[in-house]
């Protein structure tokens, strides 16, 4: 059992939800990330989304273009995130993925990456700009190396599209919960509960949803008809706005607890049989 | 490389180059272009009134002009120009924008967005807006606002909003960045009219079968003029429509060379130039993969060129194909080289060429002087260069 499938089937016995946090890696600094990935799991954090900062993003908004901005002006790069993630391991054993634009991984080498990521102890990845139908020959590469590979499920997604996605995936599947970039407009719950229970016909994974989730309230909302969410935007303009190295881990530790708890308030619904 | 005409395959892919790397939210679009496009080209509705518009709107067939002066000063092979820029707002961009508004409207959306870089593809999007009666945002750097002002009124004029990006290096790569990222949330009621031959699968293909009229033209007026094929073709490539339009009707024509004409800008050794294919490596943008200027890390390099049109990091995965297998080659014109074939063809031929075919003409005239006057060359001249003028007189001023 991976370290992604154990945490949600740990989440499934105590009746909660996921919470997963999205960090920019390398903003404002790659010592900052390494310090704030054990305390942000400790404040209650399931998992956490590790962003590989690009040049040219296109699913970001305007607050994970600047994160990336920053991040990139320290020269941050896939082999040094890859060496922070191996430190870390040593002081956490809860699920780290990361996202990152296709092109970052095909440029390390996929095999390469799918290797060194797996002595670090990375568990999954999710590519966004990589659907099913180009990666049968990263798939399998990944799934060898016991990297989880995730993909994206979309508003627009038809129930065939929700299958092959489902197939492919391995961990848990990514829900797109609005049409839109990252930090944009704000997921309805019902709309994004109509589409979880259509992917829950073709899967037994556990489906997290992600995109305009940015309040302890919303989390709460969107987690009620899902099995995790993801915040990014919101934790990244924590982190990456002025303040003290302190003060910034600090407030980011604040928002995860009270995102938590928001969460922990929502009880398990329709969703309970199915995985 | 006969069955070359086939490419793509069902995948979008030219060989090892193509394909769809964009987000699961897009792909239903994708999906619903790829599928109204195969109708719409069997449709003899669809060609009637595409071709009617070609004619009667856009201006075809545009001529292939015989460039006498420009032939006997270099003193080589016979120059025909093919005239895209005499058509209706002056570049070759309008062929495909004419195309994928008549897509739009199939398709029942109410809006169009583009990005544009020269300005020439923002004015030719905004012009099938107007045409068609559809809402219309063109994503823009501030930048390229600032060097092809004319164009950006030209656009606001025909009713299109002029969206300034203030992103990256604020050029075309950050238009078309925007442009997606307005598509991913505006898919159902918005068709997004890619520029070029770039894009995930089915734009490539769009594109090039649109702007191909340029070759087919070529092919028969030169059959006409001379009676047999030329030697060489000659175009500029940015994201490369214009020389793909006019190349791909003569692929399998193998005694025909094709030369890509990149942008040099300052020279490799300054890192400051668009030229893709000559200096690039394989990678994934905007949604295909093909040739790519980028770092060791895979991050989108930088890039620079004195024409916007030009000033683009990546390159049609077509295009990549082509230099792969051999059938085209590419070679790179620097800044210098293209204002000096800007001048000289306005003076030998009172014919004023963009800037982006300028690249275009300083080829022709490395390449003309050393083949034999019996020999013949077809350049495609995309674009014309008023929009040019203000930025080669500033330059002339600061020299």
């Amino acid at each position: 059992m991976s370290r992604i499938e154990k945490r949600f089937s740990e989440l499934k016995k105590e009746n909660r939800k996921g919470l997963i946090l999205f960090l920019t890696a390398g903003d404002p600094s790659l010592s900052i990330t390494e310090k704030l990935i054990p305390k942000i799991f400790d404040a209650g954090a399931d998992i956490i989304e590790l962003g590989i900062p690009f040049s040219d993003p296109l699913a970001d908004g305007p607050t994970i273009q600047k994160s990336f901005v920053r991040a990139l002006s320290k020269g941050v790069c896939l082999k040094d995130i890859l060496a922070m993630v191996k430190r870390v391991r040593k002081k956490t054993d809860k699920p780290l993925v990361f996202m990152s634009a296709f092109n970052l991984v095909y440029k390390y080498g996929i095999s390469r990456f799918a290797k060194d990521a797996s002595s670090a102890g990375l568990d999954g990845i999710i590519l966004p700009d990589l659907i099913p139908e180009e990666a049968e020959n990263v798939i399998p590469v990944l799934k060898k190396a016991g990297i989880d590979p995730i993909f994206l499920a979309a508003p627009t997604s038809d129930a065939k599209r929700l299958k092959k996605i489902a197939e492919a995936s391995k961990g848990f599947l990514y829900y797109i919960s609005v049409k839109g970039i990252t930090g944009d407009s704000k997921p309805s719950a019902v709309e994004v509960g109509k589409q979880v229970l259509e992917i829950k016909k073709t899967t037994a994974l556990p489906v997290a949803c992600g995109f305009g989730i940015s309040t302890p309230k919303e989390a709460a909302k969107i987690g009620a008809v899902a099995d995790a969410v993801v915040v990014g935007s919101a934790l990244v303009k924590i982190v990456g706005e002025k303040g003290t190295v302190n003060s910034k881990i600090e407030n980011a530790v604040k928002f995860v607890k009270a995102l938590r708890g928001s969460l922990d308030k929502t009880k398990r619904s329709c969703f309970q049989k199915s995985f | 490389m006969s069955n070359s005409r086939k490419l793509p395959d069902s995948k979008g892919y030219f060989g090892e180059f193509g394909g769809r790397y964009v987000i699961e939210t897009l792909l239903p679009a994708l999906n619903q272009l790829e599928k109204e496009y195969t109708h719409a080209k069997s449709d003899p509705k669809f060609k009637k009134e595409l071709k009617s518009l070609m004619r009667d709107y856009v201006g075809r067939a545009t001529p292939l002009y015989y460039a006498k002066s420009l032939t006997n000063y270099l003193g080589g092979a016979k120059i025909y120009l093919k005239r895209e820029d005499l058509n209706h707002t002056g570049a070759h961009k309008i062929n495909n924008t004419v195309g994928q508004g008549l897509l739009t409207m199939r398709m029942g959306k109410k809006r169009i967005i583009a990005e544009t870089g020269a300005g020439q593809h923002g004015v030719a999007t905004a012009t099938a807006a107007a045409l068609f009666n559809l809402k219309c945002d063109i994503y823009m750097g501030t930048d390229d606002i600032e060097r092809q002002k004319l164009n950006v009124h030209r656009m606001k004029l025909m009713g299109a909003r002029v969206i300034p990006v203030t992103s990256g290096s604020k050029t075309l790569k950050d238009a078309t960045n925007e442009a997606l990222r307005d598509w991913i949330g505006s898919v159902d009621d918005t068709h997004y009219i890619i520029g070029s031959v770039v894009g995930p699968h089915p734009f490539p293909m769009i594109v090039r079968d649109f702007q191909s009229v340029i070759g087919k033209e070529a092919k028969k007026q030169i059959l006409v003029a001379e009676k047999r094929l030329p030697e060489m073709l000659v175009a500029c490539v940015g994201g490369g429509s214009n020389s793909i339009g006019l190349f791909h009707p003569f692929y399998d024509d193998a005694k025909v060379k094709m030369v890509g004409v990149e942008a040099g800008g300052t020279g490799k050794t300054t890192g400051r130039h668009g030229a893709t294919i000559t200096y690039g490596t394989k990678g994934i943008l905007h949604g295909n993969l093909s040739y790519l200027l980028q770092d060791k890390n895979g991050q989108i390099s930088p890039t620079h060129s004195i024409s916007a049109g030009l000033d683009y990091p990546g390159v049609g995965p077509e295009h990549s194909f082509f230099a792969k297998t051999g059938r085209a080659v590419y070679k790179t014109v620097s800044d210098k080289e293209a204002l000096k074939a800007f001048e000289l063809l306005n003076r030998l031929e009172g014919i004023m060429p963009a800037l982006e075919s300028s690249h275009a003409i300083a080829q022709v005239i490395k390449e003309a002087p050393q083949m034999n006057k019996s020999k013949i060359i077809i350049v495609c001249l995309s674009g014309r260069g008023d929009k040019d003028v203000t930025q080669v007189l500033d330059m002339a001023g600061n020299d």
